[in-house]
């Protein structure tokens, strides 16, 4: 090591731009950056990315690149996984091809499926076990050894390991997994029984296909990383985040890149949280607005919520936690259209990054969101975001909405326009009900935090359609994810399927698996090497009443001794959930989850407050007129970055930054926070 | 029009996420596997008036879309029986000849008051696990009446004013093998509604009752004018289908369902008269059924028609009383997926001669109920096992068909087999794609399924009801139909097939006995010679098609290293297509 290590660097690789977000802890310094993604090999964007944020300061000064990447989620989506065998259960070739008997679908009968592993590759072994962990048919070693050389014959670079009923004794499977290493010529081995020892053979097979089929991508993927990165002279460590919002070391990453599903969005929810509680808004609502997609989550107490599973897409189903982030198609790039019944539709067609809003001029001639917005002189046509295109077309936005909007309707271009918004807002407004007021919470304890570079823009009218406190426009709305990366905690999730009724459970054995699940996280964490502060662990059992087939996410303490102590967390969780709890129905513990969470020191935001001689006078630029509620309104405009401490802007006012842009409705109004986030509220 | 558009088309998100939202809670709270798994259930919101659909959620089974409207007519019925409804009243019915389906479906309305006036109505239907009668789950294939499949509770006032007649509970739990989760899903049903009725008092606060009044007149006119625009479109004339049931499982005869149906101009006539008449057994449908199964048909090819009465507008039905599609009390009902499927298959096959680009070719059309129960030593109640199985989807004008879908009137998914194993003396011995099950096209159909299920304590007793034993799937536009349904059961001297094919009673199975079902693929679309013949190759090489039938059904002849044979193949087709 020559100098000191004192910088840390956040790399979110979107589909089009890459996000940079260097901190350096000893001066307090950072930095932003975005340069485009270079789909074809993400580690070239990033290293340019990273360079472009190390400035003078050099490679070598880091400690640490943190990295949320979508890599292992487009070679799913493309259908791009390295070759992969599976070895399984006779009788139960299949499961992957079948899945849970479902379709894409509710109306059409239409829609089609390509299992990651196609079924030459699939090949069955004679062993059983029964569902009570008996083995009724010890595993054929020889016919695993032939069928894995067999498919090495055919090419698979990794393998999958799904036996029926591994999560009640793994024996069968391990023993596969010891003759197979005699033969595999790699480390790309995946088990399920290892990755996900819960019931539910189509989401166990699932989750063990599609990480075998990453292993070898993430795995090049990530040595690519490395050899660039240290040939530029960097000798720190490199963290991933994973879908349930920490992160893991790279050697874990390439042992499940499962975990990588929801890399980029969980580190946006992560920076949300953070900047807010920081900001002493502990309860918000996240809502990134991308090209195609709006994402929301909800974090209450400071915490977000977490999914047990998701669809990558149609049959591609991954089961590991993951931050729980709904997801409606309605971005800046959404398509409005007028339905045969004459009903405003918009979304969730989109013209996407390319080719784009009808404004781009990049051969979309139907109206979209930005569209809108642009018409509307919401968004600087002058200065659109990003800096790939110099200037957006208002006549072709213009013609677009008249065309598709305005005149089946008998609106004017303006209403059209308007109309679009509503009907988005409107949309995205529902979005945000669905992960508040739905799962119990008041809307109006809650604050809105926009990111993403459309975000800000539709905050206001969210605040009022929704019920909201307000809203937080963090300071750099386009880069959250990238400061995600730097604030994420390291994380390990375990599950263990008990399947016992809570009368009948020992719960000696039950405090040995915690044991065991819990050191097992912990060794992980000393592995990747990484300063942390404290270590918590966290134990959840999955509960139901008999009969019932949901679960019920209940915590326990992690010295829970009382099978009395159980039922009652599970009545309270139960009644937080359904409202009353049933009497006399006994209770089953189906599966135990502990989570080992690695603190790391935290970072302080205050590095990201304006400087302090900034005024509203030297951050003013020209202003411009804006169209709202069947009105044009002069508003004025702002260089977000240099607007001071404590400066009040009222509605209607926009606010201009690099990487995004920020609409205070008339009504509102914005202040500059300490930490140099705008507060958007109704105007006192 | 008094409503703006923008006010319209927001409200109307508000409404259908309301639905939407009462189906999840369902879902989530419920006792029933065939309500939290299969996801049997749905609820929406009806006119105050009429009882039209108003709303209907997505998330619940489509062929309630249809039903539930008859439903609340049901219910309004009976409340003015009872003298009017009261703010905090319920009724509780699952008469399948007063608002369709079966007597496992449990439907429950509820009228929302606004500032002490009727605004509309709520209900729930969830689909119990056990509710009486001759064979547990209540698929009986062998019933002669309803009283065999299970027992009829008539419309009945359930909560009145705010406050639940117990007397009413415990009729509902007594007559159940499983009441634990006969309460546990009736409580949820009613937790569903009451959150209906929060989101709805919310929605009004915000927008008043004229506005949301009229969103609700807007949205019915809108779907029948769509749907008499779309209905325009087709060219005018009567297109003819006449398909068969297996049997009804107590005389092994085919039963006849034929429609004709007009387009004139902006309106369609669905005419059943030339059906057969009802049966002995429970293959029969009551007359609302056949309505709500004929407009589930429609939104599979209208796919962007919304889910609400106005859609029927246009439509007009021909089916005479007694028949097998308007059969009424006491005639056994509880096959009635089975008679739906095949219907809407019709449905499909005769827009198919209108254009076949809107339909897709026949999906597998049977749910194979499987049931088998027994009794652990020592446990006073039985185990039962019963569970829908799966198929292959139709191919269309897009591509193939999906393998191993679920059925046109469902969403439901199949519970994994290790949480079946983990719960009852049973084991799978397989559980497989079926090769050769897909009826061949330029499209081919999905793929059917293997499954084989064993038992694992001394004794049970199995009961399997399916269909398409004798009539396959049908392909559309040229393509060919799927393999037939192939229900098999072991017996300690061997395998045997059901005397009614596809239906089979009191299979009495001892330990290591097995149970086999082999469900159909999907129809072909378009013909088989025009499939490009490296798919085909392709198929045989994931062995869904054997070498045997690219050759015979595709005129594909492959090399040894299983590559197209080019020539061969040229000369195959063109004698297939030369009729040879």
């Amino acid at each position: 090591m020559t100098g000191a290590r004192t910088s840390i660097v956040g790399v979110d690789v979107g589909g089009t731009f890459t996000d940079i977000f260097w901190l350096d802890e000893a001066t307090g310094e950072c930095r932003v950056a975005k340069v485009p993604s270079t789909p074809d090999d993400q580690s070239r964007g990033f290293i340019e990315g990273v360079i472009a944020g190390a400035g003078d300061s050099g490679i070598p000064a880091l400690a640490n690149v943190v990295h949320g990447t979508t890599v292992g989620t487009n070679a799913l989506l493309e259908r791009k996984g390295a070759k992969t065998g599976l070895i399984t259960t006779a009788g139960f070739r299949d499961v992957l091809e079948m899945r849970r008997r479902d379709r894409p679908e509710i109306w059409g009968l239409r829609g089609s499926y390509t299992p990651v592993i196609s079924r030459d590759m699939r090949i069955e072994v004679e062993e059983r076990v029964l569902a009570d962990g008996t083995v009724r048919t010890a595993v054929d070693i020889d016919a695993v050894k032939a069928a894995a050389r067999r498919l090495l014959d055919l090419g698979a670079e990794a393998l999958a390991i799904m036996f029926v009923n591994s999560y009640a004794n793994a024996e069968n499977e391990r023993a596969a997994l010891e003759a197979v290493r005699a033969v595999w010529p790699n480390e790309h081995i995946t088990v399920s029984s290892d990755i996900l020892p819960e019931l539910r053979e189509f989401e166990r097979a699932s989750t063990t296909a599609l990480n075998a089929t990453l292993q070898p991508v993430i795995g090049r993927y990530l040595q690519n990383l490395e050899t660039s990165l240290k040939s530029a002279d960097f000798e720190g460590d490199i963290l991933i985040v994973q879908s349930n919002g920490g992160v893991m070391s790279v050697d874990t990453a390439r042992e499940v890149p499962v975990r990588t599903a929801l890399s980029g969005p969980a580190a946006g929810v992560i920076a949300g949280a953070h900047i807010a509680n920081a900001a002493g808004f502990p309860n918000i609502v996240t809502c990134d607005m991308g090209g195609t997609s709006f994402d929301v989550a909800l974090v209450a107490d400071g915490k977000s919520a977490l999914a047990a599973q998701t669809s990558i897409d149609f049959g591609l189903v991954v089961r590991t936690p993951m931050i729980q982030i709904t997801t409606i198609g309605a971005g800046g790039g959404s398509i409005a259209g007028v339905d045969r019944g004459g009903i405003l539709q918009v979304g969730p067609e989109s013209a996407g990054a390319n080719p784009g809003p009808a404004c781009y001029g990049q051969g979309n001639d139907r109206p979209t969101v930005t569209d809108a917005n642009v018409l509307l002189g919401r968004i600087n046509a002058a200065r659109p975001i990003g800096g790939k295109i110099a200037a957006l077309d208002l006549d072709a936005a213009a013609r677009a909405i008249r065309q598709y909007v305005g005149e089946p309707l008998g609106l004017d271009d303006l209403d059209a326009a308007e109309a679009i918004i509503r009907v988005a807002n409107s949309r995205m407004a529902g979005a945000i009900r669905l992960v508040s007021i739905e799962r119990g919470h008041d809307p109006r304890k809650f604050t809105a935090m926009p990111f993403g570079g459309g975000g800000a823009l539709h905050t206001g009218a969210l605040v009022h359609e929704v019920g909201l406190a307000g809203a937080l426009v963090p300071r750099f709305p386009g880069v959250t994810s990238a400061i995600g990366c730097v604030i994420a905690d390291m994380r390990h999730d375990f599950v263990q399927t008990l399947n016992s009724l809570l009368d009948a459970l020992d719960l000696s054995l039950l405090s040995r698996e915690i044991d065991r699940l819990a050191a097992e996280g912990r060794e992980r964490l000393a592995e990747a090497g990484v300063t942390l502060e404290k270590i918590e662990e966290i134990v959840e059992l999955d509960m139901l009443y008999v009969g019932q087939t949901h679960t019920v996410a209940t915590p326990i303490a992690r010295d829970t001794r009382s099978a009395d102590a159980i039922r009652a967390a599970f009545e309270q969780s139960y009644r937080r959930d359904y409202g009353r709890v049933l009497d006399g129905i006994p209770c089953r513990v189906m599966n135990l989850r502990v989570s080992v969470i690695g603190h790391r020191p935290s970072f302080d935001l205050s590095v990201l407050a304006p400087s302090a001689g900034a005024s509203v006078e030297d951050a003013e630029r020209p202003g411009r007129q804006v169209y709202v509620q069947g009105a044009w309104h002069d508003a004025r405009v702002y260089d977000r970055l240099k607007l001071p401490v404590g400066a009040v802007i009222l509605g209607p006012a926009i606010l201009e930054q690099a990487d995004a842009t920020t609409f205070i409705d008339p009504g509102l109004a914005g202040r500059v926070d300490d930490y140099g986030n705008v507060i958007v509220e109704r105007e006192k | 029009m008094s409503i703006d558009p923008v006010t319209l088309a927001v409200i109307k998100g508000r409404l259908e996420q309301i639905a939407d939202e009462m189906d999840v809670t369902l879902f989530r709270a419920a006792f029933s596997p065939v309500i939290a798994e299969a996801r049997d259930a749905s609820h929406g919101i009806y006119e105050a008036g009429t009882g039209d659909t108003l709303i209907q959620g997505k998330e619940g089974l489509p062929i309630f879309v249809g039903v539930m409207s008859f439903a609340v007519k049901t219910g309004i019925a009976k409340a003015e029986a009872d003298g009017g409804a009261e703010d905090g009243d319920l009724w509780i019915f699952n008469d399948p000849y007063a608002g369709g389906t079966h007597l496992s479906d449990f439907k429950i309305v509820r009228p929302y008051f606004r500032d002490g006036e009727l605004f509309c109505w709520l209900s729930s239907v969830g689909h119990w696990h056990d509710v009486g009668g001759g064979v547990p789950g209540n698929y009986n294939p062998s019933a002669t009446d309803c009283f065999q499949e299970g027992f009829v509770m008539p419309p009945v006032k359930l909560m009145d004013r705010g406050v639940i007649r117990q007397d009413i509970v415990s009729v509902l739990t007594a007559n159940s093998r499983l009441p634990g989760s006969s309460y546990g899903d009736l409580m949820g049903q009613i937790n569903s509604l009451d959150l209906g009725v929060r989101r709805m008092d919310d929605l009004l606060d915000d927008y008043g009752k004229d506005t949301v009044r009229d969103v609700f007149a807007e949205l019915k006119e809108r779907s029948s004018r769509q749907m008499r625009s779309l209905i325009g479109d087709l060219p005018d004339g009567t297109y003819s289908t006449e398909e068969f049931l297996d049997n009804d499982g107590i005389e092994d005869e085919p039963l006849k369902i034929a429609l004709d149906l007009t387009i004139d101009g902006s309106t369609l006539t669905f005419d059943f008269s030339r059906s057969a008449d009802a049966c002995a057994g429970p293959m029969n449908i009551s007359e609302t059924t056949a309505i709500a199964a004929t407009y589930v048909a429609l939104k599979h090819v209208f796919r962007d028609v919304p889910a609400n009465g106005g859609v029927l507008e246009p439509i007009a039905f021909v089916i005479p009383e007694g028949k097998i599609l308007s059969a009424v009390a006491p005639r056994p009902v509880g096959g009635y997926t089975e008679t739906i499927l095949r219907l809407i298959d019709i449905v499909f096959s005769t827009f198919a001669r209108v254009d076949p680009e809107i339909a897709p070719a026949n999906g597998y059309g049977t749910i194979n109920a499987v049931s088998i129960n027994g009794r652990r030593p020592g446990e006073a109640r039985p185990w039962v096992f019963f569970t829908f199985f799966g198929g292959g989807l139709g191919g269309h004008s897009d591509g193939d068909g999906l393998t191993h879908g679920n059925a046109a009137i469902s969403m439901a998914t199949i519970p994994p087999a290790e949480i079946l194993e983990a719960a009852l003396p049973i084991m799978f011995t397989q559980w497989a794609v079926r090769p050769d099950s897909a009826g061949p096209g330029m499209h081919r159909g999905g793929l059917g399924s293997i499954y084989e299920i064993e038992l694992l304590e001394e004794r049970g007793t199995g009961f399997v009801f399916a269909e398409r034993g004798r009539f396959p799937p049908r392909g559309s536009a040229g393509g060919g139909d799927a393999a037939l349904d192939v229900v098999s059961f072991e017996r300690d001297d061997g395998w045997h097939i059901p005397a009614m094919t596809s239906k089979a009673v009191d299979i009495r199975l001892r330990k290591g006995n097995r149970i086999r079902i082999e469900s159909p693929g999907g129809g072909g679309y378009g013909p088989a010679v025009q499939r490009d013949p490296a798919a085909v190759a392709e198929d045989v090489r994931l062995g869904f098609v054997s070498r045997e039938n690219a050759t015979a059904q595709y005129g594909v002849v492959l090399a040894d290293d299983g590559t197209v044979d080019g020539t061969e193949t040229q000369r195959a087709r063109t004698s297939m297509e030369a009729g040879e």
